[in-house]
Protein backbone atom coordinates (compact mmCIF):
# COMPACT_ATOMS: atom_id res chain seq x y z
CA UNK A 1 0.00 0.00 0.00
CA UNK A 2 1.14 3.67 -0.80
CA UNK A 3 2.50 4.98 2.39
CA UNK A 4 0.64 8.60 2.12
CA UNK A 5 -2.56 6.17 1.96
CA UNK A 6 -1.56 4.02 4.87
CA UNK A 7 -1.13 7.37 7.04
CA UNK A 8 -4.40 8.94 6.13
CA UNK A 9 -6.42 5.86 6.25
CA UNK A 10 -4.59 5.32 9.94
CA UNK A 11 -5.86 9.27 10.82
CA UNK A 12 -9.37 8.98 9.84
CA UNK A 13 -9.46 5.09 11.36
CA UNK A 14 -8.22 6.44 14.36
CA UNK A 15 -10.19 9.39 15.03
CA UNK A 16 -13.42 7.64 13.98
CA UNK A 17 -13.00 4.99 15.55
CA UNK A 18 -11.83 6.93 19.08
CA UNK A 19 -14.92 9.86 18.91
CA UNK A 20 -17.52 7.27 18.05
CA UNK A 21 -17.11 4.40 19.61
CA UNK A 22 -13.94 4.75 22.18
CA UNK A 23 -15.20 7.58 24.13
CA UNK A 24 -18.66 5.96 25.00
CA UNK A 25 -17.10 2.91 26.78
CA UNK A 26 -16.76 4.06 30.17
CA UNK A 27 -16.17 1.02 31.68
CA UNK A 28 -17.07 1.31 35.33
CA UNK A 29 -17.73 4.96 34.61
CA UNK A 30 -14.25 5.78 34.07
CA UNK A 31 -12.06 3.80 32.36
CA UNK A 32 -11.69 4.15 29.15
CA UNK A 33 -9.60 3.39 26.65
CA UNK A 34 -7.36 5.80 24.65
CA UNK A 35 -6.31 3.97 21.01
CA UNK A 36 -5.85 6.74 18.50
CA UNK A 37 -2.41 6.93 20.28
CA UNK A 38 -1.36 3.50 18.19
CA UNK A 39 -1.07 6.51 15.53
CA UNK A 40 2.19 7.04 17.12
CA UNK A 41 3.47 3.99 17.44
CA UNK A 42 2.16 2.81 13.91
CA UNK A 43 3.58 5.78 11.82
CA UNK A 44 6.78 5.12 10.20
CA UNK A 45 10.01 6.54 10.88
CA UNK A 46 11.08 9.16 9.04
CA UNK A 47 14.32 11.69 9.17
CA UNK A 48 11.96 15.02 8.80
CA UNK A 49 10.17 14.60 11.72
CA UNK A 50 7.85 18.20 10.37
CA UNK A 51 4.97 15.91 9.00
CA UNK A 52 4.69 13.25 11.90
CA UNK A 53 4.53 16.08 14.45
CA UNK A 54 1.53 18.03 12.69
CA UNK A 55 -0.17 15.23 12.15
CA UNK A 56 -0.18 13.63 15.34
CA UNK A 57 -0.83 17.47 16.58
CA UNK A 58 -3.72 17.61 14.14
CA UNK A 59 -5.62 14.04 15.08
CA UNK A 60 -5.13 15.57 18.83
CA UNK A 61 -6.71 18.63 17.98
CA UNK A 62 -9.66 16.88 16.66
CA UNK A 63 -10.34 14.29 19.36
CA UNK A 64 -10.53 17.81 21.42
CA UNK A 65 -13.18 19.15 19.25
CA UNK A 66 -15.37 16.17 19.38
CA UNK A 67 -14.84 15.95 23.28
CA UNK A 68 -14.83 19.49 24.44
CA UNK A 69 -11.73 19.68 26.32
CA UNK A 70 -9.75 22.74 24.32
CA UNK A 71 -6.45 21.35 23.81
CA UNK A 72 -5.44 18.50 26.14
CA UNK A 73 -5.35 15.54 23.75
CA UNK A 74 -3.38 17.62 21.70
CA UNK A 75 -0.66 18.34 24.22
CA UNK A 76 -0.53 14.89 25.63
CA UNK A 77 -0.50 12.67 21.97
CA UNK A 78 2.28 15.74 20.61
CA UNK A 79 4.60 15.22 23.71
CA UNK A 80 4.78 11.17 23.50
CA UNK A 81 5.23 12.26 19.21
CA UNK A 82 8.45 13.94 20.18
CA UNK A 83 9.97 11.49 22.65
CA UNK A 84 9.15 8.50 20.63
CA UNK A 85 12.46 9.00 18.89
CA UNK A 86 14.39 9.06 22.86
CA UNK A 87 12.54 5.14 23.04
CA UNK A 88 13.48 4.07 19.68
CA UNK A 89 17.26 4.91 19.83
CA UNK A 90 17.06 3.74 23.66
CA UNK A 91 15.13 0.62 23.62
CA UNK A 92 15.25 -1.13 19.73
CA UNK A 93 19.40 0.57 19.68
CA UNK A 94 18.10 2.21 15.63
CA UNK A 95 19.78 5.17 14.49
CA UNK A 96 19.13 7.32 11.84
CA UNK A 97 20.16 4.97 9.23
CA UNK A 98 17.87 2.11 10.33
CA UNK A 99 14.92 4.54 10.02
CA UNK A 100 13.69 3.50 6.93
CA UNK A 101 13.46 -0.49 7.41
CA UNK A 102 12.16 -0.45 10.89
CA UNK A 103 9.19 -1.95 11.41
CA UNK A 104 7.15 -2.82 14.72
CA UNK A 105 5.76 -6.02 13.90
CA UNK A 106 9.49 -8.24 13.13
CA UNK A 107 10.51 -6.65 17.04
CA UNK A 108 10.63 -9.51 19.64
CA UNK A 109 7.26 -9.36 21.73
CA UNK A 110 9.16 -8.02 25.00
CA UNK A 111 10.71 -4.69 23.43
CA UNK A 112 7.65 -4.01 21.70
CA UNK A 113 5.55 -3.76 24.98
CA UNK A 114 8.37 -1.92 27.09
CA UNK A 115 8.23 0.76 24.01
CA UNK A 116 4.42 0.71 23.83
CA UNK A 117 3.40 0.60 27.19
CA UNK A 118 5.89 3.13 28.46
CA UNK A 119 4.54 5.87 25.91
CA UNK A 120 0.96 4.70 26.56
CA UNK A 121 1.71 5.61 30.56
CA UNK A 122 3.53 8.67 29.95
CA UNK A 123 0.42 9.68 27.59
CA UNK A 124 -2.33 8.47 29.96
CA UNK A 125 -0.72 10.48 32.92
CA UNK A 126 -0.35 14.01 31.06
CA UNK A 127 -4.10 13.77 29.82
CA UNK A 128 -5.27 12.81 33.49
CA UNK A 129 -3.52 15.45 34.80
CA UNK A 130 -4.74 18.05 32.42
CA UNK A 131 -8.09 16.98 32.41
CA UNK A 132 -8.14 17.08 36.56
CA UNK A 133 -6.42 20.48 36.44
CA UNK A 134 -5.83 20.39 40.15
CA UNK A 135 -3.70 18.78 42.39
CA UNK A 136 -6.51 18.17 44.55
CA UNK A 137 -8.11 14.80 43.26
CA UNK A 138 -4.36 13.07 42.08
CA UNK A 139 -5.11 10.01 43.47
CA UNK A 140 -8.01 9.91 40.70
CA UNK A 141 -5.33 10.36 38.16
CA UNK A 142 -3.20 7.79 39.42
CA UNK A 143 -6.31 5.49 39.08
CA UNK A 144 -7.35 6.62 35.58
CA UNK A 145 -3.58 6.24 34.14
CA UNK A 146 -3.15 2.78 35.16
CA UNK A 147 -6.27 1.50 34.44
CA UNK A 148 -6.96 2.98 31.29
CA UNK A 149 -3.43 2.57 30.33
CA UNK A 150 -3.99 -1.43 31.19
CA UNK A 151 -7.33 -1.30 28.94
CA UNK A 152 -5.50 1.12 25.57
CA UNK A 153 -2.71 -1.57 25.83
CA UNK A 154 -5.22 -4.71 25.64
CA UNK A 155 -6.44 -3.53 22.95
CA UNK A 156 -3.69 -2.48 21.45
CA UNK A 157 -2.44 -5.54 20.97
CA UNK A 158 -5.55 -7.70 20.61
CA UNK A 159 -5.44 -5.14 17.47
CA UNK A 160 -2.11 -5.49 16.03
CA UNK A 161 -3.05 -9.80 16.51
CA UNK A 162 -6.12 -9.27 14.59
CA UNK A 163 -4.47 -7.19 12.00
CA UNK A 164 -1.13 -9.20 11.96
CA UNK A 165 -1.76 -9.40 8.26
CA UNK A 166 0.40 -7.12 6.60
CA UNK A 167 -1.57 -4.24 5.75
CA UNK A 168 1.53 -2.09 4.96
CA UNK A 169 4.71 -3.31 3.14
CA UNK B 1 24.01 35.81 13.19
CA UNK B 2 25.31 32.58 11.85
CA UNK B 3 25.06 30.82 15.42
CA UNK B 4 21.39 32.00 15.65
CA UNK B 5 20.77 30.16 11.98
CA UNK B 6 22.61 27.03 13.58
CA UNK B 7 21.39 27.55 16.93
CA UNK B 8 17.68 26.96 15.10
CA UNK B 9 18.48 24.20 12.24
CA UNK B 10 20.08 22.25 15.10
CA UNK B 11 16.88 22.46 17.31
CA UNK B 12 14.29 22.56 14.99
CA UNK B 13 11.84 19.96 15.89
CA UNK B 14 12.57 21.32 19.70
CA UNK B 15 11.01 24.50 18.66
CA UNK B 16 8.81 23.18 16.51
CA UNK B 17 7.48 21.08 19.22
CA UNK B 18 7.38 23.65 21.94
CA UNK B 19 5.72 26.03 19.70
CA UNK B 20 2.67 23.48 18.96
CA UNK B 21 2.28 22.74 22.80
CA UNK B 22 2.27 26.53 23.47
CA UNK B 23 -0.81 26.41 21.29
CA UNK B 24 -2.55 23.54 22.91
CA UNK B 25 -1.68 25.06 26.13
CA UNK B 26 -3.47 28.15 25.54
CA UNK B 27 -6.27 26.24 23.91
CA UNK B 28 -6.47 24.44 27.33
CA UNK B 29 -6.34 27.52 29.32
CA UNK B 30 -8.88 29.29 27.11
CA UNK B 31 -11.12 26.67 27.42
CA UNK B 32 -10.84 26.89 31.13
CA UNK B 33 -11.53 30.01 31.80
CA UNK B 34 -13.90 31.59 29.33
CA UNK B 35 -15.62 28.24 28.33
CA UNK B 36 -16.07 30.20 25.03
CA UNK B 37 -13.44 28.40 22.63
CA UNK B 38 -15.74 29.20 19.31
CA UNK B 39 -13.19 26.73 17.17
CA UNK B 40 -12.55 23.60 18.75
CA UNK B 41 -15.70 22.53 20.13
CA UNK B 42 -18.83 19.87 19.08
CA UNK B 43 -20.77 22.57 17.61
CA UNK B 44 -19.15 23.34 14.54
CA UNK B 45 -20.80 21.72 11.44
CA UNK B 46 -18.69 18.52 11.16
CA UNK B 47 -18.51 17.52 14.50
CA UNK B 48 -21.78 18.15 14.75
CA UNK B 49 -23.12 16.15 12.04
CA UNK B 50 -20.95 13.29 12.70
CA UNK B 51 -22.29 13.47 16.20
CA UNK B 52 -25.93 13.26 14.90
CA UNK B 53 -25.20 10.27 12.70
CA UNK B 54 -24.26 8.26 15.77
CA UNK B 55 -27.03 9.44 17.77
CA UNK B 56 -29.38 8.60 15.00
CA UNK B 57 -28.11 5.25 15.36
CA UNK B 58 -27.49 4.50 19.10
CA UNK B 59 -31.13 6.34 19.67
CA UNK B 60 -32.04 2.41 18.87
CA UNK B 61 -31.07 0.88 21.75
CA UNK B 62 -33.14 2.60 24.20
CA UNK B 63 -36.12 3.65 22.33
CA UNK B 64 -38.70 1.35 24.41
CA UNK B 65 -37.43 3.60 27.95
CA UNK B 66 -37.88 6.73 25.90
CA UNK B 67 -41.18 5.83 24.89
CA UNK B 68 -42.04 5.27 28.13
CA UNK B 69 -40.94 8.76 29.38
CA UNK B 70 -42.53 10.45 26.94
CA UNK B 71 -46.07 8.47 27.59
CA UNK B 72 -45.74 9.22 31.57
CA UNK B 73 -45.00 12.89 30.29
CA UNK B 74 -48.24 13.17 28.10
CA UNK B 75 -50.42 11.40 31.15
CA UNK B 76 -48.98 13.93 33.26
CA UNK B 77 -49.62 17.05 30.74
CA UNK B 78 -52.68 15.80 30.15
CA UNK B 79 -53.92 15.89 33.98
CA UNK B 80 -52.73 19.27 34.31
CA UNK B 81 -54.58 20.18 31.28
CA UNK B 82 -57.73 18.74 32.56
CA UNK B 83 -57.23 20.54 36.07
CA UNK B 84 -56.93 23.66 33.85
CA UNK B 85 -60.00 22.78 32.04
CA UNK B 86 -61.82 22.79 35.47
CA UNK B 87 -60.67 26.20 36.45
CA UNK B 88 -61.62 27.77 33.42
CA UNK B 89 -65.08 26.22 33.54
CA UNK B 90 -65.21 28.36 37.00
CA UNK B 91 -63.75 31.64 36.25
CA UNK B 92 -64.75 34.15 32.84
CA UNK B 93 -63.26 32.13 29.85
CA UNK B 94 -62.32 34.82 27.81
CA UNK B 95 -59.73 36.64 30.29
CA UNK B 96 -58.11 33.79 31.12
CA UNK B 97 -57.28 32.82 27.22
CA UNK B 98 -56.18 36.28 26.74
CA UNK B 99 -53.83 36.16 29.91
CA UNK B 100 -52.71 33.07 28.78
CA UNK B 101 -51.60 34.67 25.42
CA UNK B 102 -50.12 37.61 26.55
CA UNK B 103 -48.39 36.77 29.68
CA UNK B 104 -46.65 33.97 28.55
CA UNK B 105 -43.29 33.96 30.36
CA UNK B 106 -41.65 31.20 29.05
CA UNK B 107 -41.35 29.66 25.47
CA UNK B 108 -40.16 25.81 25.07
CA UNK B 109 -38.54 24.79 22.08
CA UNK B 110 -38.00 20.86 21.85
CA UNK B 111 -34.41 19.10 20.84
CA UNK B 112 -32.45 16.00 21.29
CA UNK B 113 -29.12 15.07 22.69
CA UNK B 114 -26.61 14.22 20.02
CA UNK B 115 -23.48 13.95 22.11
CA UNK B 116 -23.36 13.38 25.71
CA UNK B 117 -20.13 13.89 28.64
CA UNK B 118 -20.65 12.84 32.21
CA UNK B 119 -16.74 11.54 33.05
CA UNK B 120 -14.73 14.14 33.10
CA UNK B 121 -14.76 16.90 35.38
CA UNK B 122 -16.09 20.08 32.77
CA UNK B 123 -18.73 18.33 30.88
CA UNK B 124 -20.65 19.54 27.87
CA UNK B 125 -23.69 18.27 25.92
CA UNK B 126 -24.18 18.60 22.36
CA UNK B 127 -27.95 19.36 21.25
CA UNK B 128 -29.36 19.61 17.60
CA UNK B 129 -30.72 22.95 17.68
CA UNK B 130 -28.76 26.23 17.44
CA UNK B 131 -29.67 30.07 16.30
CA UNK B 132 -31.51 28.61 13.18
CA UNK B 133 -34.34 27.20 15.30
CA UNK B 134 -33.85 30.40 18.14
CA UNK B 135 -31.49 28.90 20.51
CA UNK B 136 -28.93 31.56 22.34
CA UNK B 137 -26.52 31.29 25.34
CA UNK B 138 -27.70 31.17 28.56
CA UNK B 139 -30.83 29.24 27.85
CA UNK B 140 -31.70 26.74 30.18
CA UNK B 141 -31.88 23.15 29.04
CA UNK B 142 -34.31 20.64 30.80
CA UNK B 143 -36.05 17.49 30.22
CA UNK B 144 -39.50 15.59 31.82
CA UNK B 145 -37.22 14.39 35.03
CA UNK B 146 -35.37 17.56 35.89
CA UNK B 147 -32.58 20.20 34.68
CA UNK B 148 -29.43 19.40 32.06
CA UNK B 149 -27.98 22.33 31.90
CA UNK B 150 -27.44 25.55 30.39
CA UNK B 151 -26.71 26.49 26.75
CA UNK B 152 -22.75 28.63 26.45
CA UNK B 153 -21.96 28.12 23.03
CA UNK B 154 -24.51 28.27 20.26
CA UNK B 155 -23.93 27.33 16.62
CA UNK B 156 -25.99 27.29 13.77
CA UNK B 157 -27.65 24.16 13.75
CA UNK B 158 -26.10 22.66 16.79
CA UNK B 159 -25.45 24.28 20.38
CA UNK B 160 -23.31 23.35 23.35
CA UNK B 161 -24.86 22.84 27.00
CA UNK B 162 -22.89 23.28 30.10
CA UNK B 163 -24.17 20.65 31.88
CA UNK B 164 -24.62 20.69 35.65
CA UNK B 165 -21.93 18.08 35.74
CA UNK B 166 -19.58 20.71 34.95
CA UNK B 167 -17.48 22.40 37.79
CA UNK B 168 -18.14 26.18 36.48
CA UNK B 169 -21.87 25.23 36.96
CA UNK B 170 -23.88 27.11 39.41
CA UNK B 171 -27.33 26.88 39.45
CA UNK B 172 -29.95 28.65 41.91
CA UNK B 173 -31.79 25.85 43.81
CA UNK B 174 -34.48 25.92 46.87
CA UNK B 175 -36.35 23.69 48.52
CA UNK B 176 -39.72 22.61 47.63
CA UNK B 177 -41.21 23.07 51.04
CA UNK B 178 -39.72 25.94 52.08
CA UNK B 179 -38.47 29.23 50.44
CA UNK B 180 -34.90 28.78 51.73
CA UNK B 181 -32.36 28.38 48.58
CA UNK B 182 -28.64 27.91 47.87
CA UNK B 183 -26.38 27.48 44.77
CA UNK B 184 -25.93 23.95 43.12
CA UNK B 185 -22.65 22.92 42.19
CA UNK B 186 -20.49 19.88 41.19
CA UNK B 187 -17.14 18.48 42.72
CA UNK B 188 -16.72 16.47 40.19
CA UNK B 189 -16.74 12.78 41.68
CA UNK B 190 -20.53 11.01 40.96
CA UNK B 191 -22.78 11.87 38.21
CA UNK B 192 -25.90 11.02 40.26
CA UNK B 193 -24.95 13.55 42.46
CA UNK B 194 -24.69 17.13 43.08
CA UNK B 195 -24.32 19.47 45.87
CA UNK B 196 -26.25 22.32 47.18
CA UNK B 197 -23.90 25.14 49.10
CA UNK B 198 -24.46 28.75 50.67
CA UNK B 199 -28.05 27.21 52.52
CA UNK B 200 -28.70 30.15 54.84
CA UNK B 201 -28.87 28.61 58.84
CA UNK B 202 -32.30 28.41 59.61
CA UNK B 203 -33.53 26.18 56.85
CA UNK B 204 -34.60 22.71 58.00
CA UNK B 205 -34.34 19.98 55.96
CA UNK B 206 -34.28 16.71 56.02
CA UNK B 207 -32.91 13.54 53.86
CA UNK B 208 -35.44 13.28 51.20
CA UNK B 209 -36.31 16.28 50.87
CA UNK B 210 -37.07 17.70 47.21
CA UNK B 211 -35.07 20.62 45.47
CA UNK B 212 -36.16 22.42 42.94
CA UNK B 213 -35.16 25.39 41.09
CA UNK B 214 -35.44 28.80 42.50
CA UNK B 215 -36.46 31.32 39.96
CA UNK B 216 -34.33 33.92 41.23
CA UNK B 217 -32.07 33.75 37.77
CA UNK B 218 -33.63 34.71 34.48
CA UNK B 219 -32.88 31.36 33.05
CA UNK B 220 -34.79 28.99 34.66
CA UNK B 221 -38.47 29.11 35.53
CA UNK B 222 -38.69 28.29 39.44
CA UNK B 223 -40.20 24.77 40.11
CA UNK B 224 -38.25 22.84 37.34
CA UNK B 225 -37.08 19.11 39.72
CA UNK B 226 -33.37 18.26 40.42
CA UNK B 227 -33.14 15.87 43.01
CA UNK B 228 -33.81 15.28 46.50
CA UNK B 229 -31.40 15.28 49.54
CA UNK B 230 -29.25 12.59 50.01
CA UNK B 231 -26.57 13.21 52.41
CA UNK B 232 -26.04 15.84 55.15
CA UNK B 233 -23.74 16.91 57.30
CA UNK B 234 -23.96 16.29 61.00
CA UNK B 235 -22.97 19.37 62.35
CA UNK B 236 -24.43 22.58 60.04
CA UNK B 237 -21.29 25.17 59.56
CA UNK B 238 -21.84 28.59 57.93
CA UNK B 239 -21.82 27.41 54.65
CA UNK B 240 -23.95 23.91 54.61
CA UNK B 241 -23.17 21.93 51.99
CA UNK B 242 -25.57 18.94 51.41
CA UNK B 243 -25.79 15.93 48.85
CA UNK B 244 -28.50 16.06 46.20
CA UNK B 245 -29.44 13.38 44.27
CA UNK B 246 -30.75 13.44 40.87
CA UNK B 247 -33.82 12.41 39.63
CA UNK B 248 -31.99 12.77 36.26
CA UNK B 249 -29.59 9.32 35.26
CA UNK B 250 -27.06 12.30 33.73
CA UNK B 251 -25.58 8.94 31.65
CA UNK B 252 -29.33 8.14 29.71
CA UNK B 253 -30.43 11.40 28.21
CA UNK B 254 -32.43 11.70 24.84
CA UNK B 255 -35.19 14.56 23.82
CA UNK B 256 -35.04 17.83 25.94
CA UNK B 257 -36.72 20.95 26.33
CA UNK B 258 -35.07 24.43 26.02
CA UNK B 259 -36.34 26.93 27.34
CA UNK B 260 -36.62 30.85 26.49
CA UNK B 261 -37.76 33.51 28.91
CA UNK B 262 -39.59 35.67 26.68
CA UNK B 263 -38.99 38.97 29.42
CA UNK B 264 -35.51 38.21 30.29
CA UNK B 265 -34.44 41.65 28.67
CA UNK B 266 -36.70 43.55 30.42
CA UNK B 267 -35.41 42.13 33.67
CA UNK B 268 -31.76 42.21 32.44
CA UNK B 269 -32.23 46.39 31.89
CA UNK B 270 -34.57 46.73 35.14
CA UNK B 271 -31.83 45.44 36.84
CA UNK B 272 -28.90 47.54 35.65
CA UNK B 273 -30.77 50.67 36.16
CA UNK B 274 -30.75 49.60 40.04
CA UNK B 275 -26.93 49.65 39.81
Amino acid sequence: MNKTVYIIFLFVFFLLLQVTILNNILFLGYINPYLYISFVFLYPLNTNRFPFLSLAFLLGLCIDAFSNSGGIHAFSILYIAYIRLFFVRTIFKKNTSDYLLFNLRLKTFDKVFNYTAILTVIHHFILFSLINFSFFNFYNVIINTLFSSIFTLVLYFLGSFIFSKKLYK
Amino acid sequence: MQQLFYFFQKNKYFLFFLFLEVIAVALIINNHSFHRSKFISSTNYITGSIYEQTSGLSEYLNLKEKNLNLSKENTLLKNKLDKLYSIIDNVNVTVIIDSLNYNQNYKYINGKIISNNYSSSDNFITINRGIKNGVSNEMAVINNKGVIGITDNTGNKYARVQSILNANSKINASFKNSNHFGTLIWNGEKYNIVQLTDIPRQATFKIGDTIITGGRSTIFPKGIPIGTVSKMPKKLSATNTIDVKLFNDMSNLGHIYIITNLNKNEIKSLENKNE
